[in-house]
C-alpha cells in the first residue's frame, strides 16, 4: 500500500494499519476486498491477498490478452470446414437440423434458408493438423499454438445482449465485466498502470459495426474504480492525462506539492485517513503521466518487431497497433488487457467484408504470439480470440456463386485460445455437418469464463460479491472449468 | 474483506451481547447467520430444499428433514440435529458442506447454541413487520429525538461525541446536502451574524426553499428512475424524456408528499381525470431502455421491460431485489416465482409494443424518438396554434360543404378545354425547353440523345440535382421522372450506389417567374410503376387518402427506392408527381429539385424529365384503363357520346382539380397538413397508458420469455400486508398499497436513504436490500421511529430532512480521533460528523459556481457541455447521437443534471466520479478515490476554465495578494484559511508569478482553455499564475468533500 506513514502523526502502529485498510474499505458501497484497491494503485504485495484468498492456487496465467472480435466472425469461413456441404449448395436447410430453433427477425421471415457453403479453401496446418481457412494464413501458421474451441455456444441472439453476456455473464446491463472481476479478485501487479486496460479499433469489413458500450468494461455493482481504463483510439489516449497547455511540468509538480501540503494540514485537523488516500491518488496520477506516454511510445520498437505486426502497426488506434501495445502492457504486468475489434457483422456481402477483417487482424494476431513467445511471455500470458456468437450456415438474402450473407447464430461458434496453460495444438468440440448444432464437447460462455478464471488461479465459484443481498458471480450459478482445454 | 467487515460488525454485536445478559434475538443475531449459510438449501426456495429440511420456521425445523431427527429442539441444543451438524468433524455430515465455501465461526456456532437453549424463538423478518413507534428516550441537551436514540449506544461504547462543527463548515455541509451548491455569500454572512437560537433552523428553511433543492434531490431520483436521453442498446438513439426530469425537480421543490410522489409516478394515468403533470409523472416507468436492434424478438424485450419495471419498483420503494424470482423462488426472502409473475401482471398492460422501431426508431432514418404511448406537451403558444389550425380546418371543411356538386357551366368549360388539350397534344407528356441541370455537391451530368441525363463524377453522401427549364405548355399539372439503366452505372443498374440502387428522398417543384420570384408548387400525389418494399414513393407527396393525422407505418422508409441491387429490377422506371394545376406565365422557369439525403451516396444515375398540361386524371403511371377510357371519351365527337359516356365524363369532372369544389378540397388538405404540423410541433414524453383489458400474465419458466408456464393473476406478496380495502387491483392500487402507511418497507427504506444521504451509511447499511440478507440496523428503534414519524408527518420529505439536520448528530464536527477510529471506524454511532466525497454532479456544479460560470436556469432540453473528442464515436454507427459537438454558449455551464446522457457512452467525468451508466435502476453509488479523478480535476477543460474564471475574480478583489488569496480560499471552501494554509498558497503563488513573468509564452496557452473569453484588462502573466493557484484550490480534498 502506498500510504505514506509519516503522515499518520500521533497514531500508533496498529491504528495506522487499520487506517490504511479502512481508507480503502471506505471507498465502496457494498463492501470491497483489499484486492480491489490494487486495481488502480497496487503493489505486488496485494496480488495475493489474504482477504479474498485469491489466487486459490498457483495461476498458469499471470495476465490475459483477450482479442475480442466484435460483431461475430463466421466460424464456417474461418475454422469449421464443411466441404461436404457443397452438395447442398442453395438447398433449403433441412428442418431436422434447424429443429424450429429461434431465428432473429432479420431472417425469420425468409421463405427459405439456402445452405451457403463457404467459398474459402481450408487446409490443415502444423503438427497439430488444426484446420484454418485461406483467409487467415498467419493465424494458421501458428496452428500448433492454438487450441481451437469449436463447440462454443451462447444464449443470446442479438449483439448487445450477446456481447454483454460474454463480458459479464448476463445479457442485461448492470453486472461487472470479466476484467473488473479479475481486478477485484487479483488486484494489480503494476503500481503505475491500471489492472484492466481496454483498447478498441474500427474494422474495415463493416466499419464501426457493432458499436461498443462502456458497460462492456464497466464495473457493474463492483466499486467503480475497477472499471477498465480505456486507451482511446481517437483524441487523448487516456482521458485528461495531459496537463493543460501553459502548465509546465515543474509547475504541475509545485502544484501537487502545495496540494499535498494543504491536504496534510487539513488531515492534521480532522484526522480523516481518506485525505491520505487522496494524496496518494494524486501521486499515482502524476506517475501515470509518465508511465502511460512511455507505454504508448512505439518509437523505440525495432523494425523487425514492427514487421511482425504488419504495416497497420504504424497507424495509432489500429488493431495491429493495439496488439503491439498489448505486448507492452504485458511486459508491464498489466493483468487484464482487452482489445475489441469491430466490423465482423456480415449479414450481406460476407466474402468481401470478411477479407477486410482478416486483413486487419490476421498478421497482427500471429505477430503478437510470435513476439510474446520470443520474449518468454507466452508461457504466462493467456490469449483468447473470439466474438459473441457464430453465423448461420444458410444465407441471409440471396445466395450466388460468389456472394452470401450470414445471420446471427448462437448455437455454435469458434473461439481460439493460446498461451499460458492452454492445451495447445488441439481442436476441441465438433459441430454437425451444417455447423449448426454442436454434436460433441460444447463449451458454454459460462464454461469459457470459468476456464479463463481458472487459468488465472481463481476458482470461479469463489469469486463472489454481495450485492442486494445476493452473492453474485461472473458465472452466475453455472459454469464448469473445461479440463480438456487445459495443458 | 467483506467477511472481515461483517465479522467486525458481528464482533461489535457479540461483544455487546456477551457482556449483557440480553436474550439472543432471532432477527438480530441468528437470521443473518442462517440466511447467509443455510437458507440457500434450507430456506424459502421450495425447489432447492435439500434433505427435505427447512430452517426458516420453527415448525419446519422441529419436524426436521428426511433423516427424521428434529433439527431444532427448543431449549435442548444437545439433541438438536443442527448443533451436531455444525460441530461434527465428519466431512459427510458437516454443515454447511465444504464445497459451499461458507464457514460459521466458533462465536456464531455458540450463538446458535445459546439461542436454542433460550427456547429457539423465531421472529418474522424484522423489515416485514409493520413498525411500531418506540418511545423516545431522554433527549440530551442541545439535541432532538434523534439524538435521544443515538445517546445510549455511544455511552455503551464509551464514545464522547464531538461538539458542533464551525458555523461556516456547517452551513457549507447543509447547503451541499440540500442544494448541491455551496452557500451564497449572503446566506453565509447572514448565518455567521445570526447568534439567535433559531439561526440554524432559519438557515435550513432558506436552503429548503431554494429552487436548487429540487435539482439536487432529483439527481439521486434520476438514478433510481434510470433516466437518460437515449434509448439504450445497440442503436442508442435519442429520446425526449426531459419533461419527466423537470417534473421530478418541480415535485421536490413543491415538496410533494412522498405518497403522492409515489402514486403519480407509478399510476398517475389511472387517477380519476389525471392532470397533464400526473401523466408526465408516469414517465418513471418508461425510462427503461428500448431495444431497436435489427433482428430483436419483440416478445423477448417486452418481457424484459416489464421485469425491469418490477426490479426498479422493488429496489426504489421497498428495498427488495426481485431478480432472483424471475427464474425460481427467492433463496432468502419469502417471495415465490409465482408471486414475481403476479407482480409482473400489474406492469404488463401498458399500451406498448415493448421495443423500439427497427434500426433505432424511425425506420432507416435511425432518428430515434419517443415510442408510444406518448403525451404531447404543447406550450401555451403551441396550444393556441393547434386550436387555430383546428378552427381553420373546420372552416375549410364548412366551405367545401357549401359548394354545390352540380356545376353545369364549369363542366362545359372544362370539357372544352380538355378536348382541346387532347386534340392538341395527343400525348400527355411534353419536353422541357432549355433544360439545365446542376448538382449541389460534385456530381456531373451529360445529356444523351434520348433527352436523358447521365450522371457521373463524385458520389457525395448526400446529393441534390437541380433542373431548370421552361415548360412547353401554359399549364402545369404533373411532372414525370424516368429513371433509366446505363452500362456505366454500378451493376449496369439505375442508381449510383455501390449496388446500383438509389433512394430519392424528396422531389420539389418550383416556379420562378420572370421577376425572379420563386414559389413552391405543392405535390398532390406521387406514384411510380415500381416501389422497393417499404421504400414507397407515395410518401414524397401528401397522400390524398390519409384521414386525420398522418400515421407513419413502422416499416415506412425515408424515400423512394427501386431495389436496383437486384438484377431483375435493372429496367426503366417511371414516376409521376401530380401538382396543383398551375398556370405558367410567360418567361417563367420551372425549377425541379431532386434530393438524395436519406441513405448515403444513393443518387439516381440516369434520368429524363417531362411535364404535362393535361388534367392529371388523364395521366397514368401504368396503362390505366380508366385514364385510357377518359382520353378516348374526350377524343370522341360530342354527338357520338352515349349516356354512359356522359356519365363517365361527369364523374371525371367531379374529381378534377378544375371543379369549383377542388379548390376548396385542396384548402381542406392544406388545412389538415397545417393542423398536423401544429400537432407535431410540441415536445412529447413517453408515458404509461393502461390497456382497457389487461394482458394475460404467465409464469415464465426459468425466466425465459418463450417458456410460458401457468397463467397468473395480479396479487401481492403473501409475506407483506394485503391491499388496503377498496383499492382497485391494478397499478393504482399497487402504488397506494406501497404508501398506505401500513407497509412495513416503504417508509423504512425512505428514511434509511435519508440517513444515508446525510451520514454516508444508512441505519441499515445495506440500503439497497431490506430482505433477510439485510444487515441488522445499527439503531433499530430509531429507524422505526423515523419511519412512523415520516408517515405521521404525512410523508413530508422536507420536514424529515429538517428533522434529521436539526439533530446534534448532524451538526457534529468531522474531526476523528484514534479512539473513534478504533471503536467505530465507519462512524455508525455518529460520534463525529460524517465526511465524504461529493457526488460527481456536485463536484462539477460547485466548480462552475465558484468560477461564476454556472448558468442559473432550470429545466428544458438537455445540454452539451465539454466532452472529450470522439466521445460518442464507438457507439454511433446506428443512432442519431453521433459526432458530439459541445454547445457554444450557456449549455457549457448548466448544472450537471441537465447534461445530455447517452447510455452507452455516458459523460466520462460523471462516470469517473461514480455515476452509474443509467442503463438500469441504481439505488446506491459507490464512492471511490482514484488517480483518474485526480487527472480529470486537474486537467479537464471545465475545471481549468473554472480556475481561470475564479482567478479573474481573485485579481479583482481589493487588498494585497494575501487578501486576495484569503478571499479565494473562502470562495472555494466557504471558511477562512488558516495562516499556515495561506503561507503555503502565498509561497506557491510567488513562485508562479515569477515563472509566468519569466516566460511570456506560457500564459496565453493556459488562458486559452475553455471558450469563455479571458479578461483583457488583467495582466496575463499574473492571471496565469493565479489560475494555477485556483487550480490547486479546486483540487483540495476539502473542496471535493462535504465535511
Amino acid at each position: 500500500m502506498n500510504c505514506n506513514d509519516r503522515q499518520f502523526l500521533g497514531l500508533d502502529q496498529a491504528t495506522k494499519m487499520a487506517l490504511s485498510r479502512r481508507t480503502f474499505i471506505k471507498g465502496s458501497a457494498g463492501g470491497i476486498g483489499l484486492a480491489a484497491l490494487g486495481s488502480l494503485m497496487g503493489t505486488p504485495g496485494f496480488a495475493a491477498n489474504p482477504g479474498l484468498g485469491f489466487p486459490n492456487f498457483k495461476p498458469k496465467a499471470k495476465r490475459i490478452i483477450y482479442l475480442f472480435q466484435s460483431g461475430a466472425p463466421s466460424q464456417m469461413d474461418l475454422f469449421d470446414p464443411k466441404p461436404q456441404l457443397e452438395a447442398m449448395r442453395g438447398k433449403d436447410l433441412p428442418e431436422s437440423i434447424r429443429k424450429g430453433q429461434r431465428l432473429t427477425t432479420m431472417t425469420s421471415g425468409q421463405k427459405n434458408f439456402p445452405v451457403a457453403p463457404s467459398i474459402f479453401k481450408f487446409k490443415q496446418h502444423g503438427q497439430s493438423g488444426n484446420w484454418f481457412s485461406e483467409l487467415i494464413p498467419h493465424i494458421a501458421s501458428k496452428s500448433d499454438e492454438w487450441c481451437v474451441v469449436r463447440g462454443m455456444h451462447t444464449e443470446a441472439i442479438n449483439h448487445d445482449p450477446a456481447i454483454t453476456f460474454m463480458q459479464t455473464g448476463s445479457q442485461l446491463a448492470g453486472r461487472p465485466s470479466i476484467g473488473a472481476w479479475s481486478a477485484y479478485g487479483l488486484g494489480s501487479e503494476n503500481a503505475d498502470l491500471p489492472a484492466y486496460v481496454v483498447m478498441t479499433s474500427f474494422g474495415s469489413g463493416r466499419p464501426a459495426d457493432q458499436p461498443l458500450y462502456d458497460r462492456l468494461w464497466g464495473a457493474g455493482f463492483l466499486p467503480s474504480k475497477l472499471q477498465g481504463v480505456k486507451l482511446r483510439n481517437k483524441g487523448e489516449r487516456v482521458l485528461y492525462l495531459k496537463d493543460p497547455e501553459g502548465i509546465p511540468r515543474e509547475v504541475r509538480r509545485e502544484q501537487l506539492d502545495e496540494l499535498a501540503a494543504l491536504n496534510n494540514q487539513r488531515h492534521g485537523v480532522l484526522g480523516d485517513p481518506e485525505i491520505q488516500t487522496r494524496i496518494s491518488q494524486y501521486e499515482m496520477a502524476f506517475r501515470m503521466q509518465t508511465s502511460v506516454p512511455d507505454l504508448l511510445d512505439l518509437s523505440k520498437e525495432p523494425q523487425h518487431v514492427l514487421d511482425l505486426y504488419g504495416p497497420d502497426v504504424k497507424r495509432p488506434g489500429s488493431y495491429a497497433s493495439n496488439c503491439l501495445l498489448a505486448r507492452r502492457l504485458c511486459e508491464r504486468d498489466v493483468r487484464f488487457i482487452q482489445l475489441f475489434h469491430m466490423g465482423w457483422d456480415h449479414h450481406g456481402g460476407l466474402p468481401k467484408a470478411i477479407k477486410g477483417q482478416c486483413n486487419d487482424t490476421d498478421q497482427a494476431t500471429a505477430g503478437l504470439l510470435t513476439d510474446l513467445k520470443q520474449r518468454g511471455l507466452l508461457d504466462d500470458t493467456l490469449i483468447v480470440w473470439g466474438g459473441e456468437f457464430g453465423r448461420t450456415t444458410y444465407s441471409q438474402g440471396a445466395l450466388t456463386e460468389t456472394n452470401y450473407g450470414r445471420d446471427h447464430h448462437p448455437r455454435c461458434f469458434t473461439v481460439l485460445m493460446a498461451g499460458a496453460g492452454v492445451n495447445k495444438g488441439t481442436t476441441y468440440g465438433e459441430t454437425d455437418d451444417f455447423s449448426y448444432n454442436i454434436v460433441k464437447d460444447g463449451v458454454h460462455v459460462h464454461d469459457l469464463n470459468a476456464t479463463i478464471l481458472h487459468l488465472m488461479g481463481v476458482e470461479h465459484t469463489r469469486l463472489t460479491y454481495r450485492y442486494q443481498g445476493r452473492d453474485f458471480r461472473l458465472t452466475d450459478i453455472h459454469g464448469e472449468v473445461v479440463k480438456k482445454l487445459l495443458a | 474483506m467483506r467477511l472481515s467487515r461483517l465479522s467486525l460488525t458481528a464482533a461489535c454485536l457479540l461483544g455487546a451481547l456477551s457482556a449483557s445478559a440480553e436474550k439472543v434475538q432471532f432477527n438480530r443475531d441468528i437470521r443473518p447467520i442462517f440466511s447467509d449459510t443455510c437458507f440457500a438449501c434450507h430456506g424459502p426456495d421450495e425447489n432447492k430444499i435439500k434433505g427435505g429440511l427447512r430452517l426458516d420456521s420453527l415448525d419446519a425445523a422441529r419436524k426436521g428433514g428426511k433423516s427424521g431427527d428434529p433439527a431444532i429442539v427448543p431449549g435442548k441444543p444437545e439433541v438438536s440435529e443442527v448443533m451436531k451438524r455444525l460441530r461434527t468433524d465428519d466431512p459427510d455430515d458437516h454443515m454447511p458442506p465444504a464445497e459451499f465455501h461458507k464457514v460459521l465461526t466458533k462465536d456464531q456456532i455458540a450463538l446458535v447454541e445459546r439461542w436454542i437453549k433460550e427456547g429457539a424463538e423465531y421472529q418474522g423478518h424484522w423489515a416485514f413487520q409493520i413498525p411500531a413507534k418506540p418511545a423516545v428516550p431522554k433527549i440530551p441537551a442541545g439535541g432532538n429525538a434523534i439524538d435521544a436514540f443515538l445517546a445510549a449506544p455511544l455511552a455503551t461504547k464509551g464514545l464522547t461525541p464531538n461538539g458542533p462543527a464551525p458555523k461556516a463548515t456547517l452551513l457549507r455541509r447543509a447547503a451541499l446536502d440540500l442544494t448541491g451548491l455551496p452557500p451564497s455569500d449572503a446566506d453565509l454572512q447572514a448565518f455567521l451574524a445570526d447568534n439567535s437560537p433559531e439561526a440554524w433552523s432559519k438557515a435550513l428553511d432558506r436552503l429548503l426553499a431554494s429552487p436548487h433543492y429540487g435539482e439536487n434531490m432529483a439527481m439521486q431520483w434520476l438514478d433510481f428512475a434510470r433516466y437518460a436521453d437515449s434509448n439504450g442498446f445497440q442503436s442508442d438513439t435519442q429520446r425526449t424524456m426531459w419533461p419527466y426530469r423537470d417534473w421530478v425537480i418541480k415535485a421536490f421543490n413543491d415538496n410533494q408528499p412522498f405518497d403522492t410522489f409515489t402514486i403519480e409516478q407509478l399510476a398517475g394515468d389511472l387517477l380519476p381525470n389525471p392532470t397533464r403533470d400526473q401523466i408526465v409523472a408516469t414517465a418513471f416507468h418508461r425510462n427503461h431502455r428500448l431495444n431497436g436492434e435489427g433482428g430483436r424478438i419483440v416478445e423477448e424485450w417486452f418481457a424484459e421491460n416489464v421485469i425491469d419495471r418490477i426490479e426498479t419498483t422493488g429496489s426504489t420503494w421497498i428495498g427488495l431485489t426481485m431478480n432472483c424470482c424471475r427464474c425460481h423462488d427467492h433463496k432468502y426472502d419469502p417471495i415465490s416465482q409465482k408471486e414475481f409473475y403476479q407482480m409482473f401482471a400489474y406492469f404488463n398492460s401498458n399500451d406498448e409494443s415493448g421495443v423500439l422501431g427497427e434500426f433505432g426508431g424511425s425506420g432507416r432514418t435511425r432518428a430515434g424518438g419517443n415510442t408510444p404511448p406518448v403525451l404531447s406537451l404543447p406550450t401555451k403558444e403551441q396550444q393556441q396554434k393547434i386550436d387555430e389550425a383546428a378552427a381553420a380546418l373546420a372552416t375549410a371543411e364548412q366551405a367545401l360543404k357549401a359548394i354545390p356538386a352540380d356545376q353545369p357551366e364549369a363542366y362545359a368549360s372544362w370539357l372544352t378545354k380538355q378536348r382541346a388539350a387532347v386534340s392538341k397534344f395527343g400525348v400527355a407528356w411534353e419536353s422541357l425547353v432549355d433544360e439545365k441541370v446542376s448538382a449541389k455537391e460534385n456530381a456531373e451530368f451529360k445529356r444523351l440523345d434520348d433527352g436523358s441525363w447521365l450522371v457521373s463524377g463524385g458520389t457525395a453522401a448526400k446529393e441534390t440535382y437541380v433542373v431548370e427549364a421552361t415548360p412547353s405548355g401554359s399549364m402545369l399539372t404533373a411532372v414525370r421522372l424516368e429513371a433509366l439503366p446505363d452500362d456505366s452505372l454500378p451493376n449496369k443498374s439505375l442508381g449510383r450506389a455501390f449496388n446500383g440502387n438509389f433512394v430519392l428522398s424528396s422531389f420539389e417543384v418550383r416556379l420562378r417567374t420572370a421577376d425572379g420570384k420563386t414559389t413552391n408548387i405543392p405535390l398532390l400525389k406521387a406514384e411510380a410503376d415500381f416501389d422497393q418494399a417499404g421504400w414507397t414513393i407515395a410518401k414524397l407527396a401528401p397522400a390524398p387518402m390519409a384521414k386525420g393525422k398522418a400515421k407513419k407505418a413502422s416499416n415506412d422508409k425515408a424515400g423512394w427506392a427501386i431495389a436496383g441491387n437486384e438484377a431483375k429490377n435493372r429496367v426503366p422506371r417511371k414516376a409521376i408527381f401530380t401538382v396543383s394545376p398551375t398556370p405558367i406565365p410567360a418567361g417563367a422557369k420551372l425549377v425541379l429539385v431532386m434530393r438524395h439525403d436519406s441513405v448515403s451516396a444513393h443518387s439516381i444515375g440516369r434520368f429524363r424529365l417531362n411535364t404535362s398540361s393535361v388534367d392529371a386524371k388523364l395521366l397514368s403511371i401504368k396503362t390505366d384503363p380508366a385514364a385510357e377510357t377518359a382520353r378516348r371519351l374526350l377524343a370522341k365527337p360530342a354527338e357520338q357520346l352515349t349516356a354512359a359516356d356522359r356519365k363517365a365524363l361527369a364523374k371525371l369532372f367531379a374529381e378534377s382539380p378544375e371543379h369549383p369544389r377542388s379548390v376548396a378540397t385542396s384548402k381542406v388538405t392544406a388545412a389538415k397538413a397545417a393542423r398536423d404540423a401544429a400537432l407535431a410541433a410540441p415536445v412529447t414524453v413517453m408515458v404509461m397508458k393502461e390497456l382497457p383489458k389487461p394482458r394475460d400474465a404467465f409464469i415464465l419458466l426459468r425466466g425465459e420469455y418463450d417458456k410460458i408456464g401457468p397463467k397468473v393473476e395480479r396479487a401481492l406478496f403473501r409475506a407483506l400486508p394485503p391491499m388496503p380495502a377498496g383499492e382497485p387491483n391494478n397499478r393504482l392500487g399497487f402504488a397506494r398499497w406501497l404508501v398506505s402507511g401500513q407497509h412495513p418497507l416503504t417508509a423504512r427504506v425512505w428514511v434509511n436513504r435519508a440517513w444515508e444521504r446525510f451520514f454516508g451509511i444508512g441505519l441499515v447499511k445495506t440500503s439497497e436490500n431490506f430482505g433477510s440478507q439485510a444487515e441488522w440496523p445499527s439503531h433499530p428503534e430509531l429507524l422505526d421511529w423515523l419511519a412512523v414519524e415520516f408517515v405521521d408527518r404525512k410523508w413530508d420529505m422536507k420536514a424529515m430532512y429538517k428533522l434529521i439536520m436539526s439533530s446534534a448528530a448532524y451538526r457534529r464536527s468531522a474531526a476523528v480521533t484514534t479512539e473513534m477510529l478504533e471503536k467505530d471506524p465507519d462512524n455508525r454511532l455518529v460520534a463525529r460528523g460524517p465526511r465524504f466525497r461529493l457526488p460527481a454532479e456536485v463536484i462539477r456544479d460547485q466548480a462552475l459556481w465558484t468560477a461564476g460560470l454556472l448558468v442559473d436556469k432550470q429545466g428544458g432540453p438537455s445540454v452539451k457541455p465539454y466532452m472529450p473528442e470522439a466521445v460518442w464515436d464507438e457507439t454511433s454507427v446506428y443512432g442519431d447521437m453521433r459526432n458530439y459537438k459541445a454547445d457554444a454558449g450557456e449549455g457549457l455551464w448548466r448544472r450537471s443534471l441537465y447534461t445530455i446522457w447517452k447510455r452507452t457512452a455516458a459523460p466520462p467525468t460523471m462516470l469517473l466520479f461514480d455515476s452509474p451508466g443509467r442503463e438500469v435502476c441504481t439505488v446506491k453509488r459507490s464512492r471511490s478515490n482514484t488517480p483518474m479523478q485526480a487527472l480529470s480535476l486537474l486537467n479537464e477543460v471545465t475545471f481549468v476554465e473554472a480556475a481561470r474564471k475564479l482567478a479573474e475574480q481573485s485579481l479583482r478583489q481589493p487588498g494585497d495578494n494575501d487578501a486576495k488569496l484569503a478571499w479565494t480560499f473562502r470562495k472555494v471552501v466557504r471558511r477562512d484559511a488558516t495562516s499556515a494554509e495561506l503561507a503555503v498558497l502565498r509561497k506557491g503563488l510567488e513562485k508562479r508569478l515569477a515563472t509566468y513573468a519569466a516566460d511570456a509564452t506560457l500564459a496565453p496557452k493556459l488562458l486559452a482553455q475553455g471558450v469563455s473569453p479571458a479578461a483583457t484588462d488583467l495582466d496575463r502573466n499574473q492571471l496565469a499564475a493565479w489560475t494555477a493557484t485556483a487550480n490547486i484550490l479546486l483540487n483540495l480534498d476539502e473542496t471535493v468533500t462535504r465535511e
